[in-house]
């Protein structure tokens, strides 16, 4: 099967966390629970996955958009 | 319309008519935000509002342009700022803690207290609430009926949950009860409302202070620890107890009340919640409700600190600009068909917790509390009905957060 172009971009996308600015809120791991975790200290969020791919990677896009601190973005590597 | 004024030009632009804010809800519609909030939204992005003070304000009607100044650093929290729209005369004079400061300290003070309210932590917390619920239903349902769901079950279940995280003898409930009510009322006296913070803030001191003596495996005891490593003052901790055990009652208890009502009201979409176990459909619903309800219906408030341009529109620092949350939630441009309660949309876009920075701490547990209520109530309770016409029901009008006071209800 021919692959589409859209794939193989999504396949290269990066997931940046901006941690000085996480408030904690817990979006992410609600909508992307295979790529965001919080820490036990101070519930602020890290990545557990940088390259996410497929469905995944529509998660993360929906924890960009919910994100109320603006902290995580999705780039092209 | 009624309630326009001419503009006396003391504030935002010279001409434009300005209403007056808050703004009544409609008679017959308790879930849909002000008529005339509704009309300033479909009239464009920016009114021109004249509060309490005489002096006027922007509100910001649509939901793109209410998220992308909450996220601005240009505006400001700090009710002490010049033009922050102050919500009553008595509004500043108690210290309410980080939820009116800007960052750094905010994020210092807010991140003491974050790790609790971990989506993981929360999620350990879920056995103990399903079972605080079914017994405040089993003790409902072998008592005698009609019977008061806001008294019977709305306000003790997360007031139960709150006081198990911070480490507050439920016992106590009817004395912080009783205060919090004066604390969120639109229309306290400033000395009702100062009486009553004071009385909070004494007890919280006291109860730290016996929490230093005999430590307990609890937030308000991770608090003293800070208080003895130097990190807080002891003024700061409790006032952080306080807007804790605040917000972690009022807000769900309404949420609960008011959902039941407004599913009550919807036989169609409680059937849904009555017939499923799906924790996915439930999750759904809590969204839905809290976007369609938006019970913090006062209006997020900031002073702009420099100048901003919202919809064209430049905002000059030292104006003060009203964002309230329940008219961008029903922004058809974010949710199609937005006056229509629909639990199977997905509403998780929606700023019923706020957006930004100050967006709400106890959000996790908020909706993990309201998904074990909404998915229980009324699959156990399947004949629930109301026990009054809705007419008669006293709503929250007055207060910052909407809901209702009482909610007689049968079986």
């Amino acid at each position: 099967m021919t692959r589409l172009p859209t794939h193989s971009k999504e396949n290269t996308m990066h997931v940046e966390l901006d941690e000085p600015k996480c408030v904690a809120s817990g979006q992410c791991v609600l909508a992307a629970p295979e790529v965001f975790d919080q820490r036990d200290e101070d519930g602020i969020a890290f990545v557990l996955d940088e390259n996410p791919a497929g469905d995944t990677l529509d998660a993360v896009r929906e924890a960009v958009a919910i994100c109320p601190a603006a902290a995580i973005r999705l780039v092209e590597q | 319309m009624a309630d326009t004024l001419t503009s006396s030009g003391t504030g935002p632009g010279p001409s434009a008519p300005v209403h007056e804010f808050p703004m009544p809800r409609a008679a017959g519609c308790p879930f849909d935000p002000p008529p005339g909030l509704s009309a300033a939204r479909e009239e464009g992005p920016l009114a021109k509002v004249r509060l309490w003070d005489g002096k006027d304000y922007w509100l910001l009607t649509r939901y793109a342009d209410q998220r992308a100044v909450l996220l601005d650093p240009r505006v400001s929290a700090d009710l002490t700022r010049p033009g922050y729209p102050l919500q009553a005369p008595s509004n500043g004079k108690n210290n309410i803690s980080f939820i009116l400061m800007d960052d750094p300290e905010h994020a210092r003070l807010r991140r003491m207290v974050t790790a609790p309210f971990a989506i993981k932590r929360v999620e350990a917390l879920r056995p103990a609430v399903q079972k605080i619920v079914d017994d405040l239903i089993d003790e409902m349902l072998a008592g005698p009926k009609p019977v008061d769901l806001v008294e019977a079950f709305a306000l003790p279940v997360p007031s139960l949950v709150i006081c198990a995280l911070l480490g507050v003898p439920y016992d106590d409930h009817d004395f912080f009860q009783e205060n919090s009510k004066i604390l969120i009322r639109r229309d306290a006296a400033m000395e009702d409302r100062m009486a009553a913070h004071g009385k909070l803030i004494g007890y919280l001191d006291e109860l730290m202070g016996e929490k230093m003596a005999h430590p307990g495996d609890d937030l308000l005891s991770g608090l003293v620890a800070r208080v003895q490593s130097g990190e807080l003052t002891r003024t700061d901790a409790a006032q952080m107890g306080v807007l804790l055990l605040l917000a972690g009652h009022e807000t769900t208890a309404n949420m609960i009340a008011l959902g039941t009502l407004a599913l009550l009201e919807h036989p169609g979409q409680l059937a849904l919640l009555r017939d499923t176990d799906d924790p996915k459909l439930i999750a759904s619903a809590v969204e839905e409700l809290l976007r369609y309800l938006s019970i913090v219906h006062g209006g997020r408030r900031r002073a702009v600190l420099a100048d901003i341009e919202v919809a064209g529109q430049v905002i000059r620092a030292g104006e003060g600009v009203i964002m309230p949350n329940d008219i961008a939630n029903r922004d058809p441009e974010a949710f199609p068909d937005p006056d229509r309660l629909d639990l199977t949309r997905d509403a998780r876009r929606h700023v019923a917790f706020g957006f930004g920075v100050h967006q709400c701490l106890g959000q996790p547990l908020a909706r993990m509390e309201l998904q074990v209520v909404y998915g229980t109530l009324y699959r156990r309770v399947p004949g629930l009905r109301l026990a009054a016409g809705i007419g008669e029901l006293p709503f929250k009008h007055d207060g910052s957060v909407y809901g209702v006071y009482e909610l007689p209800v049968t079986w």
